[in-house]
Parts: C-alpha cells; sequence; structure tokens
C-alpha cells in the first residue's frame, strides 16, 4: 500500500498523524456522500487535494454567536480537521486561527491576493448598516468595509446562518444596529445563502465542496439557498408527519402528545413554512439531533419571515402548492354506469315498445273505423 | 255476451303464465337478498341517488298507472257517464294490483321497513308539512278503499258459489258493501286527488337539486292532470287487450270517445306546462339546458301526438290508432314522472344513477306478479264485462 | 263529451290559478330568526390548514368506524354513513382551499320539512338531530337536503341515517364539538350563533383584500347555524356550496300543501261535493253500484 508523502500531502499532519491513500479517498467520499454529491466526486476531490489544488477559504465573523462555526465543528464525516486540513485550505478564520492580531490580518491578506478571484469568502454573523456601520469593526474597519473588500475579491460568496443571510437576531425588532445580511452589502454578486440557526454544516460542506471539485455553485431559490438542501418544506419529510395527517396535535409542552411524539404543529411549529433539510439531515450525526427530533417546534430559522419575527408559538398557514392526493375533491367522482344494466333496461324497454308496437299495428289490421257510442 | 261481469275461465297455468312466475322468482330472490344485505349491494342507489327506479317507477309512474279506476270513478261517476261502466270494474282492478304493488315496493324500498307500521297509528308524530306524509297515508288508504271497492267481485262469486262460510260471509256482507259503497267510491276519488297532486309536490322540496324545467310550484297540479289522462290511457290498453286476450266483446267505440276525454286532458296539460314556464319566464330553458332539453322535448312531443291523434273522432275510430296513442299517453305520463323523479333530478357533480341489473330484476317481479294475479282473477272472477263464458284464453 | 271537457278545463285552470297565486306569497317571508339558545360553527378556509384534525376526532367523538377507499387507513371520499365531517381539497391552477363539510345545521331545514314522522328535528340550541325510533329509512331527507348531507348505511340490512348532530352529546355534558376542540389553528370555532355571525362579517370587513366578501350561511336557503367564509378568489361554489337564495327550503312546498289543505277544508270540502254528486247521479239513475 502506497503511503502519501508529507510533501504531497502538506496539510495531512493532523490528529492521527498521516493517513494513507485508501483513507484518504474514504474521507472524501464520505464527505461527498453527506453533502449528496457523487462517490466519484469523492475521487475526484481527493484528486485534486493530493495536487494540493484545495480551496483557500476566507471566513469572517460578524455580528453573530459563532454558533454556526461550532456546529460545524462538530460534524465528524468529515470531521472538522479532516475539513480544514486535507480537503479545504482554510486561510483565515477568527475562531481557528493560531494567530493574532497583525498577523492574523497579514494571513487574510495574503490568501485574498494570492487567490485572488478564486477563494471562497464564508461569512457568518449580520451586519451592521445603520450610523455607517460602526456596531462592529475588526482592526478598525467596519464589518461592512471588511465584507465590501473581501466579497470583491472572492471567487464565490457563501453567507452562513440566518444573521449572514438577512440579518437574523441582530435584526430581530427593533434592529437597533440595522442589522442586514451579507446580500444587502454586495448588490448584484450571487451570494449563496445558507441559513439555519446554526445552519447546517452539511449545507456548506456540499456548497464548499462542489465548489472546489466542479469549480460550480449549486443551483439556487429566489432567496439565494441551494435548492439541494432549501428545496422542500421540513413539514415533507417531518418524521411526525403522519401524527399531523391523523390530526394528532400535542396542546401543550409535556402533556400527553407531546410524550407521546406528536406533531408540535399546534404549539407553533413552523415546519410547514420552513425549506430546510432539517428533517433528513441533522445536526452533529446525532440521529434526532434537531428541535422537531428533541421536541420542540421548528422557529423557521432558514425562512426570513419566521424566525426571530414570527411569534415562537403561533401556527403557519400551510401553503404547499402540492397537498398530497389524499384529499377527497370537493366533487367527488364515483362508479359509472354498469354496461350489463345498461343492456338489460334497453332490452326490456325496447321489448315492450317493440311490443306495444306490433299490437297496435295487429290491432289496427282489417279493423274498419267504428262509429263511438 | 251480457253486460254482467263475468268470469272469462280458462286454464290459469298458460306458457305465458310459466314465464311470468319465473321473472316473479327471479324478483322474489332478488328482493331477499335486499333485505339481507342492505341496499347497497343490490341496487344502484347513492346518497345522491337516494331513489331509484322503485320509487321512480314502481312508485311514482306504477301508482299513475294504476288510475284507470280513479280516471273511470271520475267519468262513471261525477260526469255520471254510465256507459262507461263495464270499464269501471277491470280499471279499478288494475288500480288495486298497481296500488298494492307499489306498496310492496315502498316496503322493499324503505330502509327502515320495521317502523312503517307508526305511520298510519301513531298521529302524533305526524309532520304535516311533508308531502310524503300525504302520500304515504293517502296510499295505504286506497290500497284499502280499492280493494272495498273490488270486494263486490269477489262477493258475487262466493255468494253464487257452494254453501259454506265464504257464502255466508259474503251474503250477510254483500248489503253493508252495497250500502257503503258509494262513500267508498267518493273516498276512492278523493284520495287519488290528495295523493297523485301531492307526489308532485313531494319534488317541490328538491329544490336546487331539480331542473328548473320541471322543478314549479305547479307540480302538484301537472302530476294530477297527468295521471288522469294515464288512467285512461291504462283503460283503453286494458280494455283493448284483454277484450283480445279473453275474445271479449269489442269496445273500441267506447274507448274512442274516452280518446276524447284524454285529449281533451293532455292539451291541458301541455298548456299548463308552458303557460307556467313562459309565466316565470322559463321557457328559454327548453332550448339550453342541453340534454334535458331533449328530454323536455320529448314529453312534450309524447303528450301532444297522442293529443293530436285523439282530438280527431276519425282518427280514433280506428283501434290501432286508439292503442297506438293510449300507449303513447301512458308513455308521455311516465316519462314526465320519470324524469321528475330521476332525469331532471341532479344532486351535484360527481353523482350518477343507472338502476342496477338486481334492482330492475325486482321491478319486473313485481310487474310479473302484477299481470299474474289479473289474469287469476279476471279468469275466476267476474271482472270484465262482455266475456264469452269459458272461451279460451291465450 | 264537450260540455265536460270544459267544465274539466275549466276546475283545472282554477286549481292551476289557486296554486299560482300561492308561491307568491311566500316570497314575503325571508330568513328565519335564529332560536335565541342557538349555537353553531364558524369555518374559516382561508385559516384551514387540511390536517384533518376534525375527521379524526369525529370519529372518536361519534364512534364512527374507519372507512378505507386506497391503501390509506382512514380516507373518506365524501359524507357517508361512516362519516359525519369531512376535509375536502379544491384545487384550481395554483389556487388551492380545504373545505370542511358537515351538516349545516340550517335554520329552516328541508330534511325537517321532508321527514314524515319528525324523525328529524330542530331540538334544543337550534341543532337538527336525527331520532331512529321514527324513521323508516324513506330518504326523503337526503332528496331534500340541499348539501346532501343525511346519509344512508346504504350496505347495512338494518340501517341508520347518519349526519352530523354538533356533537350534541358533548353540548349536552358542557362539552364543545370535537371538531372545534381539536382545531389546531380554530379554522372551526364554535360559539353562540349570534356571535360567530358578528365575528364572520367583522372579519370579512377587517380584511376584505382576504375574504370572499360574504358570509355564507347568513341568509342561504334561509339561513344556516354553521357559517362559511372564503378567500377572497375562491367563491363558495367552488367549495360545492349551492346557490340558493334567500328562500327556506321547505318555504315553497309548506306553502302549496298549507295553501291545498289548511285546516282539512279542502279536501273535506272535496269530499263532501263529491259525495253529494254521486248521490244526485244515482237519483238519476245514471251510474251503478
Amino acid at each position: 500500500m502506497q503511503r502519501f508523502e508529507p510533501r504531497e500531502l502538506p496539510f495531512s499532519s493532523c490528529a492521527s498523524g498521516g493517513v494513507d491513500r485508501r483513507d484518504f479517498v474514504k474521507i472524501c467520499c464520505m464527505a461527498a456522500a453527506a453533502v449528496g454529491l457523487p462517490p466519484a466526486a469523492g475521487l475526484k476531490m481527493a484528486e485534486a487535494a493530493a495536487k494540493g489544488l484545495k480551496p483557500s477559504v476566507i471566513w469572517l465573523h460578524f455580528q453573530e454567536c459563532t454558533g454556526c462555526t461550532e456546529s460545524l465543528l462538530r460534524t465528524s464525516h468529515p470531521t472538522v480537521a479532516e475539513l480544514i486540513l486535507d480537503l479545504i485550505s482554510l486561510d483565515y478564520s477568527e475562531t481557528l486561527l493560531a494567530a493574532a492580531g497583525k498577523q492574523a490580518e497579514e494571513a487574510m491578506h495574503a490568501a485574498m491576493h494570492a487567490h485572488e478571484g478564486k477563494f471562497v469568502c464564508v461569512a457568518e454573523g449580520a451586519i451592521p448598516l445603520k450610523d455607517n456601520g460602526i456596531y462592529c469593526k475588526i482592526g478598525g474597519r467596519t464589518a461592512k468595509e471588511i465584507m465590501e473588500e473581501v466579497g470583491s475579491k472572492a471567487g464565490a460568496i457563501i453567507a452562513i446562518g440566518s444573521c449572514a443571510s438577512w440579518g437574523g437576531i441582530p435584526s430581530a425588532d427593533p434592529n437597533p444596529t440595522g442589522a442586514a445580511g451579507v446580500a444587502a452589502v454586495l448588490p448584484g454578486k450571487t451570494v449563496v445563502t445558507i441559513p439555519g440557526c446554526p445552519a447546517n454544516p452539511y449545507n456548506l460542506l456540499g456548497t464548499v465542496l462542489q465548489y472546489a471539485i466542479f469549480g460550480t455553485l449549486p443551483a439556487l431559490d429566489s432567496k439565494g439557498r441551494p435548492l439541494s438542501s432549501y428545496a422542500r418544506v421540513i413539514h415533507e419529510d417531518c418524521p411526525r408527519r403522519p401524527h399531523f395527517d391523523a390530526g394528532r396535535f400535542v396542546k401543550q409542552f409535556g402533556d400527553e402528545g407531546h410524550r407521546l411524539g406528536w406533531c408540535l404543529y399546534q404549539i407553533g411549529c413552523k415546519g410547514p413554512a420552513t425549506h430546510a433539510n432539517c428533517s433528513l439531515q441533522h445536526f452533529g450525526e446525532v440521529p434526532g439531533a434537531w428541535p422537531i427530533g428533541i421536541g420542540h417546534p421548528c422557529f423557521g430559522c432558514t425562512e426570513q419571515a419566521l424566525a426571530f419575527r414570527a411569534p415562537l408559538h403561533a401556527t403557519v398557514s400551510i401553503d404547499r402548492p402540492t397537498p398530497p392526493d389524499t384529499y377527497p375533491p370537493i366533487h367527488p367522482e364515483r362508479g359509472g354506469v354498469s354496461a350489463v344494466a345498461t343492456g338489460v333496461a334497453g332490452l326490456v324497454g325496447g321489448a315492450l315498445i317493440g311490443a306495444g308496437l306490433m299490437a297496435s299495428k295487429k290491432l289496427g289490421e282489417g279493423q274498419p273505423a267504428q262509429k263511438e257510442e | 255476451m251480457s253486460e254482467r261481469a263475468v268470469p272469462v275461465g280458462g286454464p290459469i297455468v298458460t306458457p305465458a303464465f310459466r314465464w311470468l312466475l319465473l321473472v316473479f322468482g327471479a324478483g322474489v330472490i332478488m328482493a331477499a337478498w335486499r333485505f339481507v344485505a342492505g341496499l347497497g349491494p343490490v341496487t344502484a342507489l347513492s346518497d345522491g341517488y337516494p331513489w331509484g327506479i322503485w320509487i321512480a317507477f314502481d312508485v311514482v309512474v306504477g301508482t299513475a298507472l294504476g288510475c284507470g279506476g280513479y280516471a273511470m270513478a271520475i267519468l262513471v261517476y261525477i260526469f255520471n257517464k254510465g256507459k262507461y261502466h263495464p270499464l269501471v270494474r277491470p280499471a279499478v282492478l288494475t288500480s288495486a294490483l298497481g296500488y298494492s304493488l307499489a306498496a310492496v315496493a315502498i316496503i322493499i324500498d324503505v330502509g327502515r321497513y320495521w317502523h312503517i307500521w307508526k305511520l298510519p297509528f301513531v298521529w302524533g308524530w305526524w309532520n304535516l308539512s311533508s308531502a310524503l306524509l300525504e302520500v304515504a297515508l293517502c296510499v295505504m288508504a286506497y290500497v284499502l278503499v280499492l280493494w272495498i271497492e273490488m270486494s263486490p267481485v269477489f262477493l258475487e262469486k262466493w255468494k253464487s258459489g257452494s254453501p259454506g262460510f265464504l257464502r255466508n260471509l259474503a251474503t250477510s256482507l254483500s248489503p253493508i258493501v252495497d250500502k257503503a259503497l258509494l262513500w267508498i267510491i267518493a273516498l276512492g276519488m278523493l284520495l287519488p286527488t290528495m295523493h297523485q297532486s301531492s307526489l308532485g309536490s313531494v319534488m317541490l322540496l328538491a329544490h336546487n337539486k331539480l331542473h328548473p324545467l320541471w322543478h314549479t310550484p305547479l307540480l302538484p297540479l301537472h302530476f294530477l292532470v297527468s295521471c288522469i289522462a294515464m288512467g285512461y290511457g291504462v283503460v283503453v290498453l286494458e280494455a283493448t287487450l284483454s277484450s283480445r286476450a279473453f275474445k271479449r266483446r269489442d269496445e273500441t267505440p267506447m274507448l274512442a270517445s274516452l280518446g276524447g276525454v284524454t285529449s281533451g286532458l293532455l292539451f291541458a296539460f301541455v298548456a299548463i306546462r308552458l303557460v307556467d314556464l313562459a309565466l316565470r319566464g322559463r321557457l328559454g330553458l327548453v332550448f339550453t339546458s342541453g340534454w334535458l332539453s331533449f328530454w323536455f322535448l320529448l314529453e312534450m312531443a309524447l303528450f301532444l301526438v297522442p293529443a293530436v291523434l285523439l282530438v280527431n273522432t276519425r282518427s280514433r275510430a280506428r283501434v290501432g290508432n286508439l292503442f297506438r296513442a293510449a300507449m303513447l299517453v301512458v308513455l308521455a305520463g311516465s316519462l314526465y314522472r320519470f324524469t321528475t323523479y330521476l332525469v331532471a333530478f341532479n344532486p351535484g357533480p360527481g353523482w350518477s344513477y343507472f338502476p342496477a341489473v338486481p334492482e330492475m330484476v325486482v321491478t319486473f317481479g313485481i310487474v310479473a306478479f302484477e299481470i299474474m294475479v289479473y289474469i287469476v282473477l279476471v279468469k275466476r272472477f267476474p271482472v270484465l264485462a262482455g266475456a264469452r263464458q269459458g272461451a279460451e284464453a291465450r | 263529451m264537450a260540455v265536460d271537457r270544459r267544465a274539466l278545463l275549466k276546475g283545472l285552470t282554477a286549481a292551476a290559478a289557486v296554486t299560482a297565486a300561492a308561491p307568491s306569497q311566500a316570497v314575503a317571508s325571508r330568513r328565519r330568526e335564529a332560536p335565541p339558545d342557538a349555537v353553531g360553527m364558524l369555518y374559516d378556509a382561508t385559516l384551514c390548514i387540511g390536517c384533518k384534525a376534525c375527521v379524526a376526532a369525529c370519529r372518536q367523538a361519534n364512534n364512527l368506524e374507519y372507512e378505507t377507499h386506497s391503501s390509506l387507513w382512514d380516507d373518506p371520499v365524501d359524507l357517508s354513513g361512516r362519516t359525519k365531517n369531512i376535509i375536502k381539497l379544491y384545487r384550481e391552477g395554483e389556487q388551492i382551499s380545504y373545505m370542511k363539510q358537515q351538516c349545516m345545521h340550517c335554520l329552516d331545514p328541508g330534511c325537517v320539512g321532508a321527514c314524515m314522522m319528525g324523525s328529524f328535528q330542530k331540538r334544543e340550541y337550534g341543532i337538527v338531530t336525527w331520532k331512529g325510533d321514527r324513521c323508516i329509512g324513506c330518504r326523503y331527507c337526503a332528496v331534500a337536503c340541499p348539501y346532501n348531507i343525511p346519509k344512508f348505511e346504504w350496505d347495512k340490512a338494518f340501517p341508520l341515517v347518519v349526519k352530523c348532530e354538533l356533537c350534541n352529546h358533548r353540548i349536552a355534558e358542557g362539552g364543545i364539538p370535537a371538531c372545534c376542540e381539536v382545531c389546531p389553528r380554530h379554522a372551526v370555532i364554535y360559539g353562540s350563533y349570534n356571535e360567530l355571525l358578528a365575528q364572520a362579517r367583522q372579519r370579512v370587513a377587517a380584511q376584505p383584500e382576504r375574504y370572499y366578501p360574504k358570509v355564507f350561511g347568513e341568509d342561504d336557503g334561509g339561513g344556516t347555524q354553521v357559517l362559511y367564509l372564503t378567500a377572497r378568489a375562491v367563491p363558495f361554489e367552488k367549495l360545492g356550496l349551492p346557490e340558493l337564495g334567500e328562500e327556506p327550503v321547505p318555504e315553497l312546498v309548506r306553502t302549496v300543501q298549507h295553501g291545498i289543505y289548511k285546516g282539512f277544508i279542502a279536501p273535506v270540502a272535496l269530499y263532501v261535493t263529491l259525495g253529494a254528486v254521486m248521490l244526485r247521479n244515482r237519483r238519476k239513475g245514471g251510474g251503478h253500484e
């Protein structure tokens, strides 16, 4: 079995202390599979990584809680170590960076200029716009300035989390800092929006890896969300859906229905109006690790109009373009008319009329008109 | 040939009778099935079409066909046309049979027949605005009245029969019946007037479901006029057929003048119907109601053709014409009733009704039974006048 | 002969005039007043999410069997002998709306007018109920109901007539109809008829862009105790609610029947006349028997 030399795989000095080719391909394929890419993409990814063609990633933090990064750190297929060391080249990240202060700023600038037009910019957190953006500054510059500079040089821009997508918590009423999403700062640029609070790390990985391997971005919906992850509403694939269909609702936390795992719609679940794949792709590889899985209603974090705006326990309208066919129509069609029945009726009716005509003809024969009495 | 009614005689069980027996047997089996399995598996009835041929044909058309007795009674007793008297008894017999079997059909049709007995007796429950209640009570009473009207037929036979219980009964009952008969006959005219018109009122409640060409406040009048016309039609048919079948005296001249009365009724029906539609601004629907337009025009044609055939004395003097016209009258009235109860009744999109085969078999069985009883009675009891005693029946 | 026909025609025309005149008076009486204790339901189709909780709850509350037509456990296609309450779907292009069907509890019900022995009656709170001991199963109620509500147990040898009775057994115990109790969005609510009507009107007035500008049941078919609201783009007839006009369904037949049978005078008079004519005829020696 051939071993990769450290020079061939510059960043393979991860915790396990070096990987062989087989393991590395496995990691790549696993990563590809986890985000819905074909196994061949894993091979391609491994080859690209071996050639040192890993995408450079610059990760910016603004007004946020770092929850998105935290949830990313808890992925294990691939582990974040595998990810940042083997699959991508994470050149700047305030959370993970060993360097600090001027050193860190330089790292960012170096990466930005070395990979201009090719690097991936991941933004986490909202950008305050009010009062010239003075509410969030890094290295003396406002978040808006940083975003504009990095964004203008990036090959791909990804807004991770609801804050970066459209403001998130910082933008909740009355939005004192005028917090907005990345797209508001970079008008006209394609921003891949991966909302969620936190965003599901696999949705980010999928996007980054697709860009890394194929150099393309996923197809997006009208809000910039990858259709691969956000095309369907949570409700459609919710494991509690049968309870919804049977009309079994939790009425309050801790009631019998709650303990039995019934549908959470009535206590405010926003699943029916929330486009995300949470019901299929749980968090941190722990089965059931997602809001509905642990018995709390979905609060609609991937929808601009819902999370931090709609009351937490109010119910939503269910505007599905395609309700299932299990509803009867207003006027259901019923069984038609049996051919045998029409046949019998026709025969008997015809025979009667025929007999009547024959009889009247026979009666008429040779009968003179008779005088009335 | 006598004016008096006499039994026509002859064997009961002829090949034709055997066929009728077969049909009747099939009907009995199907009816039994209905009582075991419920209405659903046997009929094509549904919640959209809760009434099918058992109501629309057996009851609504069937009782109208049984209006011969009523129509003849009006003519003979009210308009004092004694010349038609020989036609009364057979007409009353067909009426009695028609109504009795309509009653049987109702018992087969209603879902909870075990409560029917409450209808005439639990007066406190009566809903006096229900037209159907009136129909039900009148039909029940009228069946009784018709058999009382028929009773002289049996009493006459038994009186002249061998000594015994029946003979004693007949001798003691005869004078009572004779005395009461006038008032019974009067009742026999009142009741059909009431329930035949109410049969029309019944469909007034179908409101948004009955096509506006048929839904009119005049439904009771239409039903009354059409049933009398049908009654005369049936009398003509029955008299003509029985005079041929039992080789009796030909009654064509009498029937022909009856045709004149019928013609007037038919014209009246058409005129009232059209004027009513015109007054309520619904004449336009006659041509714009799709296939129901066809049914309406067919109905009008069926009423008008015999009306024209019968208005002319020379035309109706020919027995063939008379018979044809009578057939058309019966067909016209039947169609009108059938359309009102089924064809023009539309409970909404998605529903459809066509009688199921077992359902039809029950109806055929009932009709077969009716014919069988008629044959037995006219052969053994003094019903028909002017018969040659003991003539070979076909 | 001619004389007779003329007399006959004259009589018929007179009768026609009487019957034709009758209904014109009927138009005067409009919508019924609701009984003072009337309760009702208000169904707002714009709030309904089609979860069918009401369908399941209705089954439990009324001990109704499940209805299976396909591979699904319970999928009634319409109201039936086993389904007193149903959610249907209206779909036309992109436009969808749910529709809840159950008895409308008319203020002046067709079924009550039709029922021969008062098996159908409007009782406490204006609820239309069915009593089995008076019913002969003639199904005239089904013919007379403009909403096709009374259903018959077609596949039973000893069938019942089945329809929503507004959970009157629950109301009697201080409860509310099961469907209203379980509705997660309060798309269907229970309450006093007058309050519901006021609320329905207010909803329409407050959000004219959302609602079709009419409360169904306010005066349709004389008024119903179950009221409906629908989305602006989905008129009521799309949801299968008929256009009945304001006249109560049994009004016409009542007018005609009462016109003819008022105090039973006409039939008695006719009977006496018939008898008298026959007597006279007999004396003159015309008719026999």
